[in-house]
């Protein structure tokens, strides 16, 4: 185990550096190793292929929430918007098939219909919130009730199951692979360097911040604070959208208990990605980082006995407030002093 | 202790030195903003600190009140050296601070404000009835007509400012430094701010007060200290001293000309002309207009409506009535984004509320109201640092490290900033509301010489100020607001400081008065 404890040393005088950066991106390092050391399977592709696709999920749904996060809101609708858009999908699909047949034309519409939902939906939760001038908090924990109970009404208390023969046409949107990469994963990049470029290169992405910051001086500076806010929630609820269309072929279901506490899994990406949950700092390979995380902390335990796959909230909680302790950077000063 | 009673101006009133730094270095990260700083601060006396913008005096105040830890050298406190570890222990010793930004507790009440961290308790529950008497005696004290139980969100800047005094008061200070407390105030409150300074020197209190107005260091202060680039210059009595001597300590070179020249008359064509603009309860049928090239100032006590009539030019502000007209055509302004199209900026007067994000490095605050001037899709950092780079040599601002945080620089360079940040969107009509709240004596006059060269170039300017010599220097014409109303437009020898009093006060001029000439 000496090269384990030699990486380690490099990796904390990497953390004087500038911690506040690298300290998801070392953290991750120092998962991997710690599942390497645990089981040799840990690398291999099929693992490794398993843990970016399960955290395609949640990452594209954080991605949309550090936009939300960082202009200063919150939306804890997502897993309950996941939910519903499955269901809508999958009822709307099930029904073509006895008018377009099980092809590719059924998906295409089904997909249509959860971008549709997605950006509908996120756009209700920005517009009540900022035209209603109603708490982010209060306006999303609404909608996550709506969307929850609208699922399990439309699955009458049951599960809804996509149609065996469209199952087969929508399968590779999960199972495919581009030169090997998933395409949940391929797709998870995209999303993330569109979010990338988006948040830190664009006017958008300035205006974000600033709203984060200080909504008075946003509004003083000329910037339509209302309609950006609202744009973080459509973002957010096509990033749902996205994730959902990810996710239907996976199961080829949808119940009450889809997508139930993704919304504090996405939001736990973000902030142990290094976006502050105040507002006016968001970064986005953080939460990719984070989210990536968050899958690992499963897998790995999963792989180990040492401890039950009971606890693994309890690790991701610990995790969690670890990363934002470290992340203050306070720690260094009463180190010092 | 007994070189410090050599400095003593009244031996026979037996002073005694109470607090004082010795050889104070302090450096940010690595910027050293301190370099061996000695003070005394004496019982009884008023001493002021006099710097530019950035000579790091509110540096030297957070140390010796503990809020900041020195990077060496010490205090001592009544002939001991002494540590304060942080601003409580400076406090448990009786050195009270009133920080330059305002420190308080927006949605919380004026009293519970002022009883902040020291409630009086009855038993185990608050004792609410006697803090709000308590707090009442504060205000009446300070003449101050605030109901104790309003949210401090509710208030003016200026009462927001008596509300930190009478907090500092009811600590009972033995030490009270006072870091540009009337940099907000009219000169009413600051007279009874004075008038409680002197009732506590001459209870013994050692007052240290920090100006960037020299009057008031005349008026106030018995010793004057000096500070230029974080070092000492002087230490030395103020009636000695006349306002140049101050100046130039400070700059360390002559001002020769505080105000640009104006020349009468070479005001051009109306660029905006406002009429019968009224904002419910607060400003009433208001008509003006505005030449290209000139500068017009408002003046008029707060709470006149001057800042309310400009909010609602510009769309911050609902319009009851009233028609707004660019260059003879009728526009409707009803955001600031439809201001900024009309070519018309307004610098706040609230630099720390709504003018800088603090938690921001300079470049994302100086393009951000001219974001689109930087590319609509892709936002060019090279033109933004260009931008910035020109922004510093312009507005000279001073920033020990160009990343810093905006909420770390000294509060004259985060002026200097805020002005840089309204020009980059090149306006043709400026608003400018109190241009030079805390600034230096030296970066003031560059401020109105900038005034001076935009009107030079066609542009206009709309001033408000409460520094009566400013509003005299720089306006070509003067409109006095008094309730809401513009009382009248001074021109010519009219623009006096007694006919803007008489208008002020409503002694004189009509109400709703047309401007036509
Ligand atoms: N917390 C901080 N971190 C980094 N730099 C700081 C910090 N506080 C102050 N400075 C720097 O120290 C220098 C002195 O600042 P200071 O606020 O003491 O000036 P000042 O004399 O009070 O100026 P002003 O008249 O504008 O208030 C400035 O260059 C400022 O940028
Ligand atoms: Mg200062």
């Amino acid at each position: 185990m000496n090269s384990l404890e030699r990486t380690e040393r490099s990796a904390s005088s990497g953390f004087t550096i500038d911690f506040k950066a690298l300290g998801p991106f070392l953290a991750l390092v120092g998962l991997f190793i710690l599942g390497t050391a645990i089981n040799e399977a840990f690398l291999s592709g099929g693992n490794l292929a398993n843990i970016f696709t399960r955290a395609a999920f949640i990452g594209i749904i954080a991605v949309g929430a550090t936009f939300v996060i960082t202009a200063g809101g919150i939306d804890l609708s997502v897993g309950s918007m996941a939910a519903f858009i499955s269901g809508a999908m999958i009822v709307v699909m099930n029904t073509l098939v006895a008018t377009l047949g099980a092809g590719i034309e059924t998906v295409l519409i089904g997909v249509v219909l959860s971008i549709v939902l997605g950006v509908g939906a996120g756009a209700i939760n920005g517009l009540v919130s900022t035209k209603g001038k109603i708490e982010a908090f209060i306006v999303t924990l609404g909608t996550m009730g709506i969307y929850r109970s609208l699922v399990t009404y439309m699955a009458d208390g049951g599960t809804l199951s996509l149609d065996f023969e469209v199952r087969g046409v929508y399968r590779p949107v999960y199972y495919g692979d581009v030169l090997g990469i998933p395409v949940p994963v391929l797709v998870f990049f995209a999303v993330a360097v569109a979010g990338y470029v988006l948040l830190n290169m664009t006017p958008f992405g300035r205006k974000c911040f600033a709203i984060g910051s200080n909504e008075q001086v946003a509004r003083y500076s000329a910037i339509h604070v209302d309609r950006v806010k609202t744009m973080t929630y459509v973002i957010q609820g096509l990033c749902v959208s996205l994730a959902t269309i990810i996710y239907v072929p996976r199961l080829g279901s949808a119940s009450s208990s889809t997508g139930v506490l993704w919304e504090l899994e996405a939001i736990a990406a973000v902030i142990i990605g290094g976006t502050m949950l105040k507002g006016g700092y968001g970064r986005i390979w953080g939460t990719v980082v984070g989210a990536i995380m968050l899958t690992t902390i499963g897998n790995i335990l999963n792989l180990t006995d040492a401890i039950s796959n009971y606890l693994n909230g309890a690790v991701q909680g610990l995790i969690i407030i670890v990363a934002v302790f470290l992340q203050r950077g306070d720690w260094r000063r009463k180190k010092s002093k | 202790m007994t070189d410090a009673a050599v400095h003593a101006v009244n031996p026979d009133q037996q002073v005694r030195t109470r607090l004082s730094g010795r050889q104070i270095c302090k450096s940010f990260g690595s910027a050293q903003v301190l370099f061996d700083v000695s003070i005394d601060l004496m019982a009884g006396e008023v001493h002021a600190l006099l710097g530019e913008n950035g000579a790091g005096k509110s540096t030297l105040v957070k140390i010796l009140s503990g809020y900041h830890q020195p990077s060496s050298g010490e205090l001592v406190l009544d002939g001991a050296p002494v540590t304060f570890h942080d601003s409580e222990a400076g406090e448990n010793h009786g050195v009270i601070l009133i920080h330059q930004e305002l420190n308080l507790a927006e949605q919380l009440t004026v009293e519970e404000n002022i009883f902040l961290g020291r409630e009086i308790k009855r038993g185990w529950f608050l004792d609410k009835a006697t803090m709000r008497q308590e707090a009442a005696k504060l205000l009446s004290q300070l003449q101050c007509d605030v109901d104790p139980k309003t949210r401090i969100r509710d208030l003016s800047v200026s009462d927001r400012q008596m509300v930190e005094i009478a907090k500092a008061l009811s600590k009972k200070a033995d030490i009270l430094i006072l870091d540009e407390p009337t940099a907000v105030l009219t000169g009413r409150e600051v007279d009874i701010l004075f008038d409680q300074i002197r009732r506590l020197r001459d209870q013994g209190v050692a007052i240290l007060y920090i100006s960037h107005k020299l009057d008031e260091i005349k008026a106030i202060a018995d010793r004057v200290t000096v500070l230029r680039d974080g070092r000492h210059i002087t230490t030395e009595p103020v009636a000695g001293l006349e306002k140049d001597d101050m100046a130039r300590l400070m700059v360390g070179r002559d001002i020769k000309q505080m105000f640009p020249d104006r020349t009468p008359g070479h005001a051009g064509d109306v660029a905006l002309s406002v009429r019968n603009l009224s904002v419910d309860g607060q400003v009433r049928d208001a008509s003006f207009d505005l030449r290209r090239g000139e500068v017009l100032g408002f003046a008029g006590i707060v709470g006149a409506g001057r800042t309310a009539l400009m909010e609602a030019i510009i769309g911050l502000r609902e319009r009851s009535s009233g028609q707004i007209e660019r260059n003879g055509n009728p526009v409707a302004i009803n955001s600031l984004q439809d201001a900024k199209k009309c070519g018309i900026a307004y610098l706040t007067k609230d630099r720390k509320g709504s003018g800088l994000l603090l938690n921001m490095e300079m470049r994302p605050n100086l393009t951000l109201l001219a974001l689109e001037k930087f590319g609509r899709v892709i936002i060019d950092r090279k033109a933004e640092e260009a931008a910035l780079e020109a922004a510093i040599e312009a507005f000279d601002i001073r920033a020990a490290d160009r990343k810093s945080k905006v909420g770390d620089f000294s509060g004259g360079n985060q002026q200097k900033l805020l002005l840089a940040k309204v020009m980059e969107t090149d306006p043709e009509i400026v608003i400018i509301d109190e241009p030079t709240r805390g600034i230096d004596i030296g970066t003031k006059s560059q401020i109105y010489h900038f005034i001076g060269d935009l009107t030079n170039r066609g542009k206009s300017v709309i001033l408000l100020s409460s520094e009566m010599p400013e509003m005299l220097g720089l306006s070509d014409r003067i409109a006095v607001m008094a309730a809401g109303c513009i009382t009248g437009i001074l021109e010519g020898n009219d623009r006096n400081e007694h006919e803007i009093m008489r208008h002020a006060t409503g002694i004189s001029g009509k109400q709703g008065v047309s401007v036509h000439e």
